[in-house]
């Protein structure tokens, strides 16, 4: 275990985690944003009421300000892969590669064209076709979101492919199944809802603010209706994907599952936690929890999970050590036949080069039959709680990201009730509470991302590749300073991107 | 379709792609190439207003096919991904940086609380117009110069989790070492191209100027930039040029698939693909004629010749570098690393996949081609800045 660069591993994964929790303080609000300026600029069109045109104007000044700084995060994020997980690029690119190169084909080109008609062409082109861009921006940024949540899905649930003994790599089986894996669909559809969420809380957000300076009302007003209710049916579809995502989660990355829900024993009719904190560190390890306080829902973790209240929902002590009751292998099992599986891939090399046939056929059998535990086999002789991710990080990202789920539906709904009954203006604390949720929007965002990544660690592709054999062989020197110079550049540029973005808001829709 | 196509067919074919797109991203650098110019062919904000705006409608498209470039080969030839990404690191990641700042200089430069000023932001954008183009060059170059690097597959399945890389590189510099490797003068050459293309990419930066901006002050220092620049893009590209023709290049044995060194293998590339000659050919042609009809007629139009030039040399260039029988990422460390179109591939299965994916691009070149015309079908000058409520 000595022998592990750990440094190099943990800089480049916080390498990763650094630009992509950057990327994304940018990218929910292109996703969502860019439907409502699309709604906005119909309305326009289908009105010829000019003040919709001069709101959808307002709306799109600072779109354009968001979206230059995310497409300068996102290209750090694509080329990554290589520069820091060189040997993922490999033993996964047939798979992985694929859906990055058709978000280039089909989306980005989709969004970087028509974004010029978008922001420049209002002379240029007739309305219908500029109307038309607008909505070639949403759904190219949106079509880019599913191409990338394809391959992040794939990572979570690899589908559709086989492993190759000749290429030393995964190779791609069926394309469908990549594509309609049900992890990404569930992951996709539940990612761009929730941005919509976000977008939905800035608009309203920021147009609260004008109500209460009681200046530009009638593009605050009418921001708010059409934010508030995209941001009400964001909502109900988000929770829908949320739960289909939980179910998703227990089938395939059960660990995952028991870290986002602090569960470290196992068992039937499992309490889900609706409200805990953690306690002090249990010094005997996976052998009791550690809440200090905690407000538990009966069964409804069984039912979360599985559609059943009676159902087994493993802990992470299950998972680590087994369960034999549940037909559960212990993580040390699986490191032994994932050792097999890794030798015998060996030995069958050098079978083939020795050309010895009925050898090779023997370890290609004993390599395809341990072939689900490939991954664990990485850990031989290192301690199976290595397998174990962050529970409190997943458990508290989780639970941030629900609440605050939970307290959008309630801003919206209340946002849409008094804005009906023409009384938001009044209702001070309503909009300085929409005021000062923006932020919350992206604490609730990047909480979902944290729950994802975070709960399958150690693994970059479930099951079959962890971080530790995946990484590129850098000093670790070289990657930290990169990551300083990626924080370094990120920040400046994030702190100036608030700063144009205030000023915009400052001048208002009339400038 | 495409699953008629043998798997060296589709091999070929998704060369044929990658090549295409780094052929329009080389021509689409002229927005780099502009934005060095931002201080030369303007002489005050509001000419500088101008040109920042011509480019800044187009910034988005070399960026996108900049990421398009990096995707499709991803998809397509993943080795080549793995090895050069995470052992050239250093090169790439200067790439990258100079990419983020230009990003947001556009739309941050002139905005209100920009933080760090306009004159910043426009450092950005001249920091970027010069490193991208020559680090992409270099970079390129190094398609026939080779690098220092090995390649083992098997490493996946060693047991020291320290060895488990399977492309590793074999120098301290990752890929700073290209302009400074003596051996073969390979400095000579790879700095050669990097300078080619950054002069390229000032040339069609220039003509594309003369033909878009209606500015009889920056009218006048065009055609004086032209001259320069097109003098010096023609010595280093020559030199880079007829020099590789007499390079000892990396083969590949058709039998064996083992890589040697054969002497003068680029000219034997063009001379065995005589197509490749003619595209190459046609593309210096182009890209002459382009030069002639702005230095020396009246016409503005040679921006059309220039770029569409550039395209088809490129093209060529990337067909040399990886047909008949020729290692596209030679390793000078181990010859038999080196990555060929055949082992550096994604499968047949992939490659037919993304085929069929690749039917899209001639719609999306065509809705480009269209969103262009729209933008550019007038010249842009101030008077037309000054009404617009969107400007950079």
């Amino acid at each position: 275990m000595e022998s592990i660069d750990w440094s190099l591993i943990n800089w480049s994964r916080g390498q990763f985690a650094l630009t992509a929790i950057y990327h994304w303080l940018f990218v929910p609000l292109t996703l969502g944003i860019t439907f409502i300026i699309a709604i906005m600029e119909t309305i326009y069109v289908k009105t010829q009421d000019s003040k919709w045109k001069e709101i959808t104007r307002f709306w799109m000044t600072l779109f354009a300000i968001n979206f230059v700084i995310g497409a300068a995060t996102g290209i750090i994020m694509e080329f990554e892969f290589g520069t820091n997980w060189s040997n993922y690029s490999w033993f996964v690119g047939d798979i992985f590669g694929a859906p990055l190169a058709i978000e280039g084909i089909m989306a980005f080109f989709m969004e970087s064209t028509f974004i010029v008609i978008m922001i420049f062409g209002w002379n240029k082109v007739n309305q219908k076709f500029h109307l038309l861009s607008t909505w070639l921006v949403a759904i190219g940024s949106n079509l880019s979101a599913l191409w990338i949540l394809v391959a992040n899905g794939w990572m979570q649930n690899p589908a559709g492919m086989k492993f190759n003994p000749e290429t030393m790599r995964n190779e791609m089986i069926s394309f469908w199944e990549v594509l309609f894996n049900p992890v990404a669909v569930n992951k996709f559809i539940h990612t761009i809802m929730s941005s919509y969420i976000v977008a939905a809380v800035f608009v309203a957000g920021i147009s609260a603010w004008y109500l209460l300076k009681n200046r530009d009302i009638i593009m605050a007003k009418r921001s708010i209706i059409v934010a508030s209710i995209f941001g009400l049916a964001a909502s109900f579809a988000t929770i829908l994907t949320g739960d289909e995502s939980a179910r998703a989660v227990a089938k395939y990355q059960p660990m995952k599952l028991a870290a986002m829900e602090g569960l470290y024993q196992g068992s039937q009719n499992a309490p889900l936690v609706a409200i805990g904190l953690f306690g002090k560190p249990d010094p005997e390890f996976l052998n009791k929890e550690e809440f200090a306080m905690k407000i538990e829902i009966p069964n409804a973790l069984s039912y979360l999970a599985f559609l059943n209240p009676n159902a087994f929902v493993p802990g992470v002590a299950d998972l680590v050590h087994g369960n034999e009751k549940h037909n559960i292998p212990s993580y040390q099992e699986r490191i032994d036949k994932g050792k097999i599986s890794i030798d015998a891939l060996a030995a069958f090399k050098k079978a083939k080069k020795e050309g010895n046939e009925a050898e090779v056929q023997k370890q290609l059998k004993l390599f395809e039959d341990n072939f689900e535990h490939f991954g664990y086999g990485y850990y031989f002789g290192k301690d199976p709680h290595m397998l174990v991710p962050n529970v409190k990080l997943s458990f508290y990202s989780f639970h941030i990201m629900v609440i605050l789920g939970g307290f959008f539906i309630l801003l919206f709904s209340l946002l849409v009730y008094f804005m009906y009954k023409n009384k938001l203006p009044k209702m001070k604390w309503l909009l300085w509470t929409a005021v000062w949720t923006i932020p919350l929007a992206w604490l609730a965002s990047e909480a979902g991302w944290l729950v994802a990544e975070v709960g399958r660690q150690p693994w970059v592709i479930q099951d079959l590749m962890p971080n530790l054999a995946a990484v590129s062989r850098l000093d670790a020197s070289v990657v930290q300073t990169t990551f300083f110079l990626f924080m370094a550049i990120f920040t400046v540029l994030l702190i100036a991107e608030i700063r144009i973005m205030l000023s915009k808001i400052k001048e208002g829709s009339q400038h | 379709m495409f699953e008629n196509l043998s798997l060296l067919g589709l091999q070929q074919y998704w060369w044929a792609i990658v090549s295409l797109l780094g052929a329009l991203l080389v021509f689409l650098l002229f927005v780099q190439g502009g934005q060095t110019l931002i201080y030369t062919v303007a002489k005050n904000e509001s000419e500088r207003k101008v040109i920042v705006n011509l480019l800044g409608r187009k910034w988005e498209l070399t960026f996108t096919t900049l990421v398009t470039f990096g995707g499709a080969f991803f998809a397509s030839f993943p080795l080549f991904y793995s090895t050069s990404f995470g052992g050239a690191y250093w090169v790439w990641m200067a790439i990258l940086f100079a990419f983020i700042v230009q990003a947001v200089s556009y739309e941050y430069r002139t905005k209100a609380n920009n933080f760090l000023g306009q004159k910043t932001f426009e450092i950005f954008l001249v920091v970027n117009g010069i490193l991208a183009p020559v680090l992409l060059g270099a970079a390129v170059s190094t398609f026939f110069t080779g690098s220092m690097f090995s390649v083992n597959l098997e490493n996946i399945v060693l047991t020291n989790p320290n060895s488990l890389t399977i492309s590793s590189w074999e120098t301290p510099f990752h890929g700073l070492e290209a302009v400074w490797t003596i051996k073969n003068l390979a400095f000579l050459q790879n700095i050669s191209l990097g300078l080619a293309v950054f002069f390229l990419s000032r040339v069609l930066a220039v003509q594309y100027f003369q033909h878009q901006i209606d500015n009889e002050a920056i009218q006048s220092r065009l055609k004086k930039q032209l001259s320069i620049n097109a003098i010096l893009l023609l010595v280093f590209f020559l030199f880079w040029f007829i020099r590789l023709l007499f390079l000892d290049g990396f083969a590949v044995n058709a039998e064996t698939k083992e890589v040697f060194m054969e002497a003068n293998k680029y000219f034997n590339n063009l001379i065995q693909m005589p197509v490749v000659l003619i595209i190459i050919l046609l593309g210096v042609v182009g890209v002459l004629w382009g030069l002639f009809l702005n230095l020396f007629k009246k016409s503005m139009n040679g921006i059309f010749f220039t770029g569409a030039g550039t395209v088809l040399t490129v093209f060529g260039l990337f067909l040399i570098a990886g047909y008949n029988n020729t290692s596209f990422y030679p390793s000078t460390f181990d010859l038999q690393s080196s990555l060929t179109i055949e082992n550096a591939s994604s499968s047949k299965y992939t490659l037919t996949a993304m085929s069929y994916v690749s039917l899209l691009v001639p719609f999306v070149l065509a809705y480009i081609v269209y969103v262009w015309n729209k933008m550019d079908a007038s010249k842009i000058s101030e008077t037309e800045l000054m009404q617009d409520s969107h400007t950079y």
